[in-house]
């Protein structure tokens, strides 16, 4: 085949198993393996006066319970800080189970390995601990006011106060023609993947060597912790990513604590050992996002051009911290999106709460800097009665000044430069694709029929493809067939697809020969994780630069075999030949063969090399900067992130009776460069609409003031089905690939959550003239503040 | 009397095949379908019964295995993912269908969708637009964002026309006497 792939919609490789239900996620593997169950904290904050686990060790089918006090070395030290940063001057984690105080309804205790998980949650409910329940802190403005502490050691809730400026953004305010104050706030939610996390681990016990499945989105990283909290080196510890259902984030954070205890329980047992969470605990237990207020200022002109903006957030990370900063440091520096205002300061407090740990989900702290930011674009549109596209347009990085410098730090600790872009272009696009000048029209002419619609567009900017590095190895089998092997993982983004077609391309051989494994670190023990949207952009490259490694390998080693000159060879379907004269040919699987000079054939491939003759009998057969083997491995190591790009826009109608939302139209214009799968990269964008609609006008976590998560299952926690999102999404493409890689791919992976909440309080009030400060919004709250707009006299609070 | 613990013998009859299982009383047949019988294709995404990931079918309808005892299924024909292939072991229509329009990504929602579908369609064989929404309006999924899937339904329903889909129960499945 000599079509190129790279671009095309290659139907995915990993459907055909899915389809069938032999997907192997964690939870189908290892049958037979003991079961396990978690005591978790019923309260918010409480000291662990007495814990007694003796109803438990008499029942029968109880294997072993663990608690705080059997836990030595490192296990008994707190789970890791994964990012320190200066800034982050009060940094805490937990301990795998509770050492004296329990600071979030769901945090471990106790744990127990059994029969099976109905025994094990058996033993569970026979543990009896005593609690001094203490005050909790729940919510952002019980953090600031600090009449309680969370940590008795952390002053005022605070862990971190981080500020960045550039310029003086509180004298060009001052001295702006025209300025304003927003207070925002953003609702806290969740990524929600379809599986929760689930661990399973064996020891073996002939060759020492630990083997872990987990549903995780890092495996090396979850290596590198269990092999140092179990005193084990990284060499006897393997970890392999099985089929994962969904990630979007939640499944970064490591190690968590059955992380640790399924490995030390199996090492313990010398019986394979699983833990699989049930839904409730993935509410109470695994981690939230996207809680924050905000007080924006902004001083512009005439136009509506930014001349100072000053931000000051206050961001809700949970009880504790193993993520750092990374959610409020992306909200600082993504804030900005495509635009270039004259001075900038942000502020943020990064406070603790009485709930669960604050990590990364799909956007990871963009979709609320870009709140901020959008809701302070319209805001100065209305108060200028100028059109909201013209006051965007007019704040843009133009397509000439890139690379665009901010004078920032980024999330990677490098310099936030926009590497390309072209934001006129995608809002040129965005505006016919809605039918933005039209919308006036449509207005009136729904307003002649009683019906009450609006339109919202937003726009963001994604830094994606962080590094530090990823790598790909490639060996070619005397076969024919291709491994690849990456180290990131995939959680259904198919991966094993599209680095397939980058590998055909490359290499020049069939896609069904390529053969893509993901999270190994058996195959590739040196990565990161899937995250940030990179695995396109980093192992995208990783694969193209090793793919090419191995091109001039076996275009070296054929030139020998053919007596040819490397320039005149090509590699078409697998087969290198020369250029017009297809009979001097030799096969890939051949010249893997000649690579690796051994001195017995094992099979027919080896038998039909020897027509061959490669080497010097006067030198040695394997030459000094050489190695055996048509392989190879390369890493892909960016200066710095490069810069995605999107505009959504969405026409709403508004029930005038319920104030029930339906979306009638939604466009997203979209620039993540050159698109290697553009099937997934709409099914990417898709899932992201969806999960933005989702947070927009369904999704928050209800705490109560003791702590306690009143809406801990899918009944309460109300996520899109079908029948909310939009019939329909309208789908451009702009390509402005990135100077930084070697194909100029940007990464595409949480382009469709990050506007939605600015969107969609853009359209609703556009559609109802009245300020939308707070989302999510639900009907009620809309019906709410629709009445106290129309009469001011009551005396009912916001909506919060 | 039987107590939640109590040990049963169950005959559970499943994709056409039967398998003796003894399981506790008490036994989900979600956790008996993956664990005992190592059908793991059925998955649980929620274990309350509001996701769908766990639909299989029984007696060719829809039902949420989460929520059901084991016991409960004794007697009636079960249809799991892995029963709805061809004979032949080829993908069946609804199978396709998703695979020609990308309605699947991580796959851990897929099976719920499969047996949901292959029973709407032996329903309503040429839904409208609205209906194929409503087919799988009891379904969540986190990855595809459902354009795709609706796409799935309705070019599901064009290939059932043209070559129709097995009895639900008759698919291919793994050897008898797989159980515990």
């Amino acid at each position: 085949m000599t079509t190129k792939l790279i671009g095309e919609k290659v139907p995915r490789v990993e459907d055909e198993r899915l389809l069938r239900g032999q997907g192997q996620y964690a939870d189908d593997l290892m049958p037979g393996a003991l079961e396990t169950a978690v005591l978790r904290s019923p309260h918010a904050h409480a000291r662990i006066v007495d814990i007694d686990v003796s109803g438990v060790l008499d029942v029968a089918g109880i294997h072993a319970v663990y608690t705080y006090d059997d836990l030595t070395g490192p296990m008994a030290e707190p789970l890791p800080l994964l990012i320190p940063h200066p800034t982050l001057t009060h940094g805490r984690t937990q301990y795998a189970l509770a050492k004296e105080t329990v600071r979030y309804v769901g945090e471990a205790i106790a744990f127990v390995v059994a029969e099976d998980r109905y025994l094990a949650e058996d033993a569970v409910s026979r543990i009896e601990v005593a609690y001094e329940v203490l005050p909790p802190v729940v919510g952002i403005d019980a953090a600031r006011a600090a009449e309680h502490l969370v940590h008795d050691d952390v002053p005022g809730n605070l862990a971190a106060r981080m500020e960045q400026r550039v310029g003086d953004a509180e004298s060009a305010i001052a001295a702006a023609p025209h300025r304003l104050g927003l207070d925002l706030h953003v609702e806290r939610s969740a990524a929600m993947p379809m599986e929760g996390r689930a661990v399973v681990a064996r020891w073996d016990t002939d060759a020492h060597r630990l083997q872990v499945w987990t549903s995780t989105q890092t495996s090396t990283g979850v290596r590198a912790a269990v092999a140092a909290k179990l005193g084990l080196d990284l060499a006897q510890v393997d970890v392999m990513t099985p089929d994962v259902g969904g990630g979007f984030g939640v499944k970064i954070v490591h190690p968590w604590p059955e992380e640790l205890l399924v490995p030390l329980a199996a090492r313990a047992l010398g019986r394979p050992v699983r833990f699989t969470e049930d839904r409730r605990e993935h509410f109470i237990s695994s981690a939230h996002e996207r809680g924050q207020d905000q007080h924006v200022e902004v001083g512009f002109d005439d136009d509506g051009r930014v001349l100072g903006l000053a931000v000051r957030f206050w961001h809700d990370n949970g009880a504790y911290t193993p993520y750092g900063l990374i959610v409020p440091i992306i909200t600082s520096t993504q804030l900005l999106g495509p635009y270039k205002p004259g001075a900038y300061s942000v502020v943020f407090d990064s406070l603790y709460t009485n709930t669960v740990i604050v990590t990364p989900y799909r956007g990871a702290g963009r979709p609320q800097g870009v709140y901020a930011m959008e809701r302070t674009m319209d805001a100065i549109a209305k108060h200028l009665g100028k059109d909201r596209a013209e006051v965007r347009a007019v704040n843009f990085i133009q397509p000439d000044e890139f690379p665009y410098d901010h004078g920032l730090i980024f999330q990677d600790g490098r310099p936030l430069i926009y590497d390309s872009g072209d934001y006129p272009g995608l809002l040129a696009k965005l505006k016919r694709l809605i039918d933005w000048d039209d919308f006036e029209t449509f207005r009136a002419a729904c307003a002649a029929e009683g019906r009450r619609v609006g339109i919202g567009l937003a726009c963001y900017v994604e830094g994606t493809g962080v590094g530090p590095y990823e790598g790909a190895h490639i060996g070619v089998e005397t076969s024919g067939k291709v491994k690849v092997a990456i180290g990131l993982t995939s959680q259904g983004q198919g991966h094993q697809t599209a680095l397939a077609q980058i590998v055909a391309d490359e290499l020049g051989v069939r896609f069904e020969d390529v053969e893509v494994v993901a999270g190994d670190t058996r195959r590739m023990p040196y990565a990161v994780g899937t995250f940030a949207s990179r695995a396109a952009v980093m192992s995208g490259s990783a694969v193209a630069l090793t793919a090419r490694m191995v091109r001039a390998k076996a275009l070296r080693l054929a030139a020998e075999a053919l007596e040819a000159d490397v320039d005149d060879l090509e590699i078409v379907d697998g087969v290198v030949r020369v250029k017009g004269s297809p009979s001097s040919r030799i096969e890939l699987g051949t010249v893997a063969v000649l690579s690796n000079p051994l001195r017995y054939a094992f099979d027919e491939a080896s038998q039909a090399a020897t027509q061959f003759t490669v080497g010097d009998p006067g030198k040695p057969p394997v030459a000094e900067d050489d190695e055996p083997g048509l392989e190879g491995r390369d890493f892909y190591s960016p200066e710095r992130s490069t810069f995605a790009a999107g505009m959504h826009a969405a026409v709403i109608e508004i029930d005038e009776d319920t104030c029930e939302i339906t979306i009638l139209r939604y466009a997203v214009v979209h620039d993540c460069g050159t698109l290697i799968n553009p099937m997934i990269v709409e099914g990417q964008i898709h899932g992201g609409v969806a999960q933005g609609v989702g947070g927009a006008l369904y999704e928050r976590m209800e705490y109560d003031e003791s702590g306690q998560l009143l809406n801990a299952s899918f009944m309460d926690f109300l996520m899109p089905y079908v029948t909310e999102v939009p019939d329909g999404i309208e789908l451009d493409h702009l390509e402005t690939p990135s100077p930084l890689n070697p194909h100029g791919i940007k990464g595409a992976g949480e382009a469709g959550v990050i506007p939605a909440a600015a969107l969609f309080a853009a359209a609703i009030e556009d559609a109802e003239r009245i300020p939308i400060r707070s989302m999510p919004i639900s009907p009620s709250e809309l019906f709410e503040l629709r009445r106290r707009h129309t009469d001011p006299t009551t005396s009912e609070e916001p909506p919060r | 009397m039987t107590s939640p613990r109590s040990r049963l013998a169950l005959r559970l009859s499943v994709n056409g095949t039967a398998y003796d299982v003894e399981v506790e009383a008490r036994r989900l047949l979600s956790d008996v379908l993956r664990h005992d019988l190592r059908l793991t294709g059925t998955h649980v995404g929620c274990e309350h019964g509001v996701c769908g990931a766990c639909t299989v079918l029984l007696d060719g309808r829809p039902a949420r295995a989460c929520l059901l005892l084991a016991a409960s299924a004794q007697g009636a024909e079960i249809t799991t993912v892995e029963g709805l292939a061809n004979a032949d072991g080829s993908l069946g229509p609804v199978q396709r269908a998703f695979k020609e329009c990308h309605g699947l990504q991580c796959g851990f929602c897929t099976p719920g969708f499969l047996t949901t579908i292959a029973a709407g369609l032996r329903e309503n064989p040429n839904p409208t637009r609205e209906e194929a929404k409503e087919m799988v309006s009891g379904n969540l999924c986190r990855c595809t964002g459902y354009q795709n899937i609706v796409a799935s339904v309705l070019r599901a329903a064009e290939l059932g026309m043209t070559e129709p889909g097995p009895e639900p129960g008759t698919g291919p499945g793994p050897e008898p006497g797989a159980g515990a």
